[in-house]
């Protein structure tokens, strides 16, 4: 067992874990945050995605000894004052959630790219999001989503 | 009417909707029990042999584990679809790689898989049989004796049961024959299937997790326990997707931890990890169709002869129905003066196939638009004007006698369809193109329909109940067993009732599918829901509004305030409130299953999908590039949800065709992981056009019919059919991979190949006389 120290979601946590515990199984069984989810376990499919230090990453390929001194961002996080992020408003609003086994990592996905590309084009929005798989929707709602967040302005 | 605008074609916030963006819903992995042990699977490493022994290594500390065998189950040893053949342990023999020998459970979900390495299980093989054509031989039984063996089902199709007289052969003026194939297709949900059983002595069973028709699983518990219905409760969790994958499953693995936590006494969690999952669970069923028609030369079908077979895997599960689908989509859309389809269901030693969105009607269906290209080849017309000829419309009679009384309009669809897509001036477009291009683009498209509900009797035979009860707030909550997997049942099934009850759609809740709760409105699959669960629980709406103003306490024109208000007094006088409706079979619906004719379905939705597609000649990668859809559905309930489902149905037919191909190995599933079972990802996607056309039906809620498997059909066909368009090479068997594609190009000519072009190929027609 090791002492890691991280900060989560805005407040500082320390766990005792195996070192090569991963993360997202850190998150899910430790601090109940089932938000992550876990598709393949291989980093193939994104359901399990948070951001480390503002990066897109997937939680199953990390173990949690990594995680020390990091801020690490689930979609626990994304909300504020009870109120939904407009990512998230603009998931619901635009139908690109279906099942909602995919939607955190979509989501988080989301958060990442519009840091970096604030109105991304139609490519920077699929080459964004093609490490998060949804077998729903077909994607055309989730595009829609980003479009809509982009347009609200969300990265600001 | 007071002043509630209709939300019926409207698009409503989803109702689970801001627990899914907010990552709370609860999937079954995310739930843990007091107490709680996990689950693990011992599964046979061989695809056929009788067990010789079995040992457990040493280095476990066995005490510690729970270990259930077939001598554990104190019902029946089987898992109950339609037929009993499917054990839920294997005992003396194993039929397929990965069948379940025994089950573990312990309290540390980590020790698990070294534990299930460490049972060592010794077999004595037999010969395996893998494909369909070996099962036909019949050098090796698997399954059945005699005329059954190895042979799950037969059906015998023949439109108006007369046989194909012998001078329509002879007297046809070209008789065109093709062979086509279709592989396995995962259902890649992006959850796993997962349970979590309790067991208690008085109260019996209770499984929740993630599933599609909780009432199977009540069924095959039953059996496996012997308990009445009432001690066998099952309750679906959100459920990440399922696809027909979350169908008949369910049975195995519910049973599995149900006898796991009965013998351990603890709540026993089994949720399957990718590699689990995909090896072991159910996939979309192989096909082979063969065709041999009877044209005119001005393009008229005068006959055709289907033989359509389907891989169904080690044992028979849905295999039956799956077939019977796929038989009565087989001749499509068209007129068929006269049509024989002989359908066969086969056994062979890979894991048993299941549902999968579409149920057999996307096999036979790409079979046949792959053929009408061909034909139009063969005649000289287009692919256009050919099925123009052809079509299905008001009035005419299909395949099993059914009269077309609902107005059917496919030149319309084709007309729109065509215009839409651009596909004229595509199509000259890339004609002219191509020649100097390493990239060769194509536009081609696929014309079909897909029956909404259970075929034949079997809506009448599942007999569905809806219930409508009143919350002590006076709010009116939809008791159904139909459950939500990301398709809108929650959020249609309300818009139905708040229209009906002419009520706020906020107003309108759905319990939690929990058969301790709520009737059995019917198996969610089979694009049912919307039409018949939808119109139940109109009637049960009308029903429950009916008698609140019988009672006095509703006038006939309310706000939501005197509705609630008269719910409230309604309650406090009587207690409770439940209203029901059964369903009835609509007039004139009539279904024999001896000569399998009649109304094979109450309703179709029709369509017309047009793929574009680019063949790079230097990768021989196929992309599809552009893709339009239009479709007759009946009534939109909710056109961002509907969508959703063309789209999404759309991407699942693109990794159908292109991308997703079952690699098997003796047996076993060899790329049993995403990394190397590759489904579209975002970037992989064409923009997907939809366009609906409303022709609201008399059977379903407000005039809908069935929308879920109807976009699995066609693009599948339809990008092979742009592929011709690019390329000159007639591909005739999915999914159509890179290498397929590059070895049919490079292939040295008259070295046989199914191209149309004689001077490629040679004819492959013949023209029986002029």
């Amino acid at each position: 067992m090791t002492t890691i120290q991280f900060t989560i979601n805005g407040e500082k946590e320390t766990v005792e874990a195996p070192p090569m515990k991963r993360l997202l199984d850190v998150l899910r069984e430790d601090l109940h945050l089932t938000g992550a989810k876990e598709g393949c376990g291989e980093g193939e499919c994104g359901a399990c995605a948070v951001l480390i230090n503002g990066d897109l990453v997937n939680s199953c390929l990390v173990p949690i000894l990594q995680a020390e001194g990091t801020e690490i961002t689930t979609i626990e996080g994304l909300v504020t004052e009870g109120k939904l992020h407009p990512i998230q408003q603009c998931f619901l609003e635009e139908g690109g959630a279906q099942c909602g086994i995919c939607t955190p990592g979509m989501i988080l996905a989301t958060h990442h790219l519009l840091e970096k590309h604030p109105q991304p084009t139609p490519l920077q929005i699929q080459e964004g999001l093609s490490g998060n798989l949804c077998r729903c929707t077909g994607y055309m709602r989730i595009f829609n989503a980003v479009q809509q967040a982009a347009l609200a302005g969300v990265a600001e | 009417m007071a002043g509630t605008p209709p939300i019926v074609g409207q698009s409503p916030l989803r109702k689970e909707g801001k627990a899914k963006v907010l990552g709370q819903a609860e999937y079954v992995d995310d739930i843990t029990l007091p107490g709680m042990w996990f689950g693990a699977t011992v599964r046979s490493t061989i695809p056929r042999g009788r067990i010789t022994s079995i040992n457990f290594d040493p280095s476990i500390p066995w005490q510690e584990f729970t270990i259930v065998s077939a001598a554990d189950i104190p019902g029946e040893n089987t898992i109950v679809h339609l037929t009993k053949d499917h054990p839920c342990l294997a005992v003396t023999h194993v039929n397929h790689a990965e069948e379940p020998i025994l089950l573990l459970a312990h309290p540390n979900r980590a020790l698990l898989p070294a534990a299930v390495a460490a049972v060592h299980i010794t077999y004595e093989e037999l010969p395996s049989i893998y494909t369909i054509e070996d099962s036909e031989k019949k050098e090796q039984i698997i399954w059945g004796e005699g005329e059954n063996a190895n042979t799950f089902k037969t059906y015998l199709m023949q439109k108006n049961q007369v046989p194909i007289p012998e001078e329509v052969w002879e007297k046809a003026d070209y008789i065109v024959e093709g062979e086509y194939r279709t592989g396995a297709q995962e259902q890649l949900y992006i959850e796993n299937n997962g349970v979590i059983a309790e067991y208690d002595p008085e109260t019996g069973v209770t499984v929740r997790g993630s599933m599609q028709c909780p009432f199977y699983l009540v069924h095959a518990l039953e059996l496996v326990f012997n308990l009445p219905a009432e001690k066998c409760r099952v309750i679906q969790t959100e459920t990440g997707g399922a696809f027909g994958g979350k169908e008949d499953f369910p049975s195995v693995i519910g049973s599995h931890a149900a006898l796991l936590a009965m013998k351990s006494g603890h709540p026993v969690k089994l949720c399957y990890d990718r590699a689990e999952d995909m090896a072991a669970t159910t996939k979309r069923h192989p096909s082979r169709t063969r065709h041999r028609t009877a044209v005119s030369k001005d393009g008229k079908l005068l006959a055709g002869e289907i033989d359509f077979a389907i891989d169904g895997g080690a044992y028979a599960t849905l295999s039956p129905v799956v077939l019977s689908r796929g038989t009565i989509h087989a001749p499509g859309p068209y007129l068929w003066p006269y049509i024989t389809v002989r359908a066969k269901a086969m056994a062979t030693n890979i894991p048993p196939h299941g549902a999968f969105r579409g149920f057999g009607a996307p096999q036979s269906i790409f079979a046949l638009e792959r053929h009408m290209d061909k034909i139009a080849k063969a005649v000289g017309l287009t692919p256009e004007e050919l099925r123009r000829r052809n079509f299905l419309s008001t009035g005419d009679r299909t395949a099993t006698g059914q009269l077309l009384s609902d107005p059917v309009d496919m030149q319309h669809l084709l007309t729109r369809a065509v215009e839409e897509s651009g596909y004229h001036a595509k199509r000259k477009q890339f004609d002219r193109e191509n020649p100097i291009s390493t990239i060769k683009r194509g536009i081609g498209f696929a014309t079909f329909f897909h029956g909404s509900g259970f075929t034949g009797s079997g809506e009448r035979r599942l007999n569905s109940l809806v219930e409508i009860e009143l919350t002590v707030e006076g709010l009116p909550r939809i008791l159904v067993s139909s459950t939500e997997f990301g398709q809108g049942t929650n959020t249609i099934l309300c818009q139905v009732a708040a229209q009906t009850l002419r009520l706020p759609y906020d107003q309108i809740l759905i319990a939690q599918p929990d058969t301790g709760h709520v009737p059995n409105s019917g198996p969610t699959v089979a694009s049912r829901t919307a039409m018949i669960v939808g119109k139940l629980v109109e009637r049960a709406a009308q029903s429950l509004c009916a008698t609140l103003v019988t009672s006095g306490d509703l006038p006939h024109d309310y706000t939501p305030e005197d509705f609630r208000r008269a719910a409230q007094l309604y309650l406090a006088r009587h207690g409770a409130l439940k209203s029901e409706a059964r369903y009835e079979s609509p007039e004139g619906i009539f279904w024999d299953d001896e000569t399998y004719s009649g109304e094979a379905y109450p309703a179709y939705a029709w369509a017309v999908y047009v793929a574009e597609v680019a063949v790079d000649t230097s990768t021989y990668s196929a992309t599809v590039t552009n893709f339009h859809t239009v479709q007759e559905v009946g009534k939109v309930l909710h056109p961002i949800l509907a969508a959703g489902q063309i789209e999404g149905g759309v991407a699942q037919g693109i990794g159908y065709a292109l991308y997703e191909k079952c690699l098997w190995n003796n047996g076993h599933l060899a790329n049993n992981q995403m990394t190397n079972y590759i489904m579209p990802t975002s970037a992989d996607i064409p923009p997907i056009h939809v366009t609906f056309e409303e022709v609201p039906s008399p059977h379903g809620a407000y005039g809908a019919k069935g929308i879920g498997e109807l976009p699995m059909d066609g693009p599948a066909p339809a990008i092979l059919n742009a592929i011709e368009h690019a390329t000159g090479v007639s591909f005739n068997e999915i999914p159509l991979l890179p290498e397929d594609i590059f070895e049919r190009m490079t292939r040295v000519p008259n070295t046989g190949t199914e191209s149309l072009d004689p001077a490629i190929a040679g004819p492959i027609f013949s023209e029986a006389s002029a």
